[in-house]
């Protein structure tokens, strides 16, 4: 039982940073019906910010985060001006691909300035773990889930209260009548550009962190977050919540029993376990869990 | 200029529109790539070979994702998987039975498209952009199993792939042709490109017949070609099927060239490379899929050679020796994805529609505008 409880703890860590990061596939998709790619490129930049302004430049921990947040949120909006708005009316599938080829440019250009590298974020938590009772906590975990759960708290309270959250829900709706109303379309693509940047960097400053390094590596978080996404729908925020942290924590089971239970499925099997949840969730409910089914008229 | 009257280059009808060698030029440039493919080993230089050996490869591949992605609509990050079915099949067709090649290549086409034929209908329930991420979920999934499959696979060390390569009196691992011994890259040159262009005449026509025709109605408007009595079940299965089996069958002859395969080269890279190919060249034409083939597979390599021969300012590895920040893999991934942005950006339509238009501009020379 106390191994249960620990893994869901550990899992739920885990899947609030899949949350963030789906959160961001989810804020693009509602504005734009396509799904970033690009994001992973994001997670990177802020996690190497991060450590640019702490350790390079020896800035404070949390204002080297809030200067990467807000970069990320800048190089977000200007991707969507200066690339994404031109893909405006061409195939879903063409911008897709085009957020792919970003991901690339993205991934290089952090690599030709920060090297390959491991990298120590030397950040607050480092390696330090509190106990209480049976379970152990570590200290990145408990960031994580603080750093997150408020995160996610300004931006749902963004999302309801505001006029922009607002306009953004309105757009996502019906984009042509959103327009009628006298709301600018493309404020909203790129505010919604501006919080998927600063979600993934906040993401990102959380995966370096800790027990971890700034390395490469870290991008793929967005690849795992996918299912994340895909469990909760692809245009609800809050299933891309309930997805990352199911996602996270059904990984983290997997990881601590699989090995006993199921040995033949092999090493690692919890690093796939995400898609295998997917495709499941996707054959009964092929919107996800919160999606909105698509109808099809003739 | 023209004498005879009226443009004999016009199409007038559908028989026309539809023949494979519509005129006399198009004749004429199918002569001259059956002389580079019948002189290849002899006219490039040992590394030009295997480099056009892996762009035929790849040609194969991409071919079949055009008749998937290009013509039924059905975007598949999924690509890399199929390839790695067909190479496996070979080591298990070729190696561990000792089928002859007449028979194991055919079959790892054949498990392609069983496996194709599997994830199909998955086209049918999802839509769009979810049925992306179920394809590279696959990948990932794919990645898993070849890795654990040690038997097969070997596992993460990987496995030769050395599978008999004797057609009639040919031995594709090297032989005596008039006199010049030509290597086991040179004899697979020979043999790639054949399949591979029995591989285009298949699609080709697939692509201008009752098919084909049912494919692209259900990529341009799925509803509508269902109402009209094209069952969709038969063709996204299909086009799935018939798409895994060409990348099977790239597979298969990948493993072969390269002699060696590891589980993970299936990866995501290759899958998105399979889809830049086809971006690149031109969605829905199978002339463009041959195009971006040959120009992905040749451009890193290019700039490889370059890079060896010139000092180039920032980049480390190349002829000046390690300094400088960016290294050449850098480049290349880099200069991948600026090609796919740029394409997208600029000629969504890819190489072929600039081919079409450079036709164009110099059949109306000198009037054109």
């Amino acid at each position: 039982m106390t191994k249960l409880l620990q893994l869901t703890i550990d899992g739920t860590a885990l899947g609030v940073g899949y949350a963030l990061v789906a959160l961001g596939f989810v804020v693009i998709y509602r504005a734009t019906g396509v799904i970033n790619f690009s994001q992973g490129g994001f997670v990177l930049l802020g996690a190497y910010l991060t450590y640019n302004f702490h350790v390079t430049w020896g800035l404070n921990f949390w204002v080297s985060v809030a200067l990467a947040v807000v970069i990320g949120a800048l190089v977000g909006v200007l991707i969507e001006a200066l690339i994404l708005r031109r893909m405006v009316g061409q195939p879903v599938f063409a911008v897709i691909i085009l957020t792919i080829g970003l991901l690339f440019v993205m991934e290089q250009s952090v690599s030709s300035i920060w090297g390959f590298d491991n990298l120590n974020m030397s950040d607050p938590w480092g390696i330090g773990t509190s106990r209480l009772g049976d379970f152990l906590f570590g200290h990145k975990q408990v960031a994580a889930m603080v750093v997150s759960a408020l995160m996610l708290t300004a931006f749902f309270a963004y999302f309801k209260y505001s006029v922009m959250g607002v306009s953004m829900r309105a757009v996502a709706l019906d984009q042509e009548a959103a327009l009628a109303q006298g709301i600018s379309a493309r404020k909203v693509f790129a505010v919604s550009w501006a919080i998927a940047g600063a979600v993934a960097a906040m993401a990102g400053m959380l995966q370096g962190a800790g027990p971890a390094s700034v390395e490469l590596g870290i991008s793929f978080v967005a690849l795992r977050a996918f299912p994340a996404m895909i469990l909760g729908g692809l245009d609800s925020p809050g299933g891309a919540v309930v997805g990352g942290i199911v996602i996270g924590v059904v990984q983290n089971f997997t990881a601590g029993y699989q090995p006993e239970i199921a040995p033949w499925l092999g090493n690692n099997f919890h690093l796939v376990m995400p898609y295998v949840v997917m495709v499941i969730i996707l054959m009964v409910k092929p919107y996800g869990l919160f999606g909105t089914p698509e109808v099809h008229r003739a | 200029m023209r004498t005879r009257g009226a443009a004999p280059d016009l199409v007038t009808d559908y028989a026309q529109d539809l023949r494979l060698v519509p005129n006399g030029w198009t004749a004429a440039g199918l002569l001259l790539l059956a002389a580079i493919f019948v002189t290849g080993p002899n006219l490039f230089s040992g590394f030009w070979v295997v480099v056009l050996g892996y762009a035929g490869v790849a040609t194969i591949g991409a071919v079949g994702l055009n008749l998937l992605t290009g013509f039924t609509g059905q975007v598949s990050l999924g690509h890399a998987f199929f390839l790695g079915i067909g190479a496996y099949a070979a080591v298990q067709f070729g190696m561990n039975w000792g089928l002859p090649l007449f028979l194991w290549l055919p079959l790892c086409g054949v498990m392609g498209a069983i496996a194709g034929a599997v994830i199909g209908p998955f086209a049918l329930r999802l839509r769009g952009q979810y049925l992306v991420i179920v394809t590279l979920g696959l990948v990932f999934l794919g990645e898993h199993v070849f890795k654990e499959w040690r038997s097969l696979t070997g596992g993460g060390t990987g496995t030769a792939v050395r599978p008999p390569l004797t057609l009639g009196p040919l031995d594709f691992s090297g032989m005596e042709l008039f006199g010049t011994a030509y290597n086991r890259q040179q004899m697979l040159f020979w043999l790639i490109w054949a399949v591979a262009a029995i591989g285009i005449l298949g699609a080709k026509n697939i692509v201008r017949t009752r098919p084909g025709r049912a494919m692209q109605a259900v990529r341009d408007r799925d509803l509508a070609a269902e109402v009209i009595g094209i069952s969709l079940t038969r063709y996204k299965v299909g086009a799935f099927a018939i798409s895994s089996a060409y990348g099977a069958v790239a597979g298969a002859l990948y493993g072969a060239l390269q002699g060696f395969v590891s589980p993970t080269e299936w990866n995501l890279f290759l899958a998105i490379q399979y889809v830049a190919m086809i971006i690149i060249g031109g969605m829905g034409t199978v002339f463009g899929a041959v195009l971006g083939a040959l120009m992905l597979t040749a451009l890193p390599r290019l700039i490889e050679d370059v890079s060896r021969r010139v000092d180039m300012p920032f980049v480390s590895g190349d002829k000046g020796g390690p300094e400088g920040f960016v290294t050449i893999f850098s480049v290349q991934r880099a200069m991948f994805g600026a090609l796919i942005v740029g394409f997208l950006l600029f000629e969504p339509r890819g190489l072929a529609a600039i081919w079409l238009r450079f036709k164009a501009y110099l059949k109306t020379w000198p009037f054109s505008y």
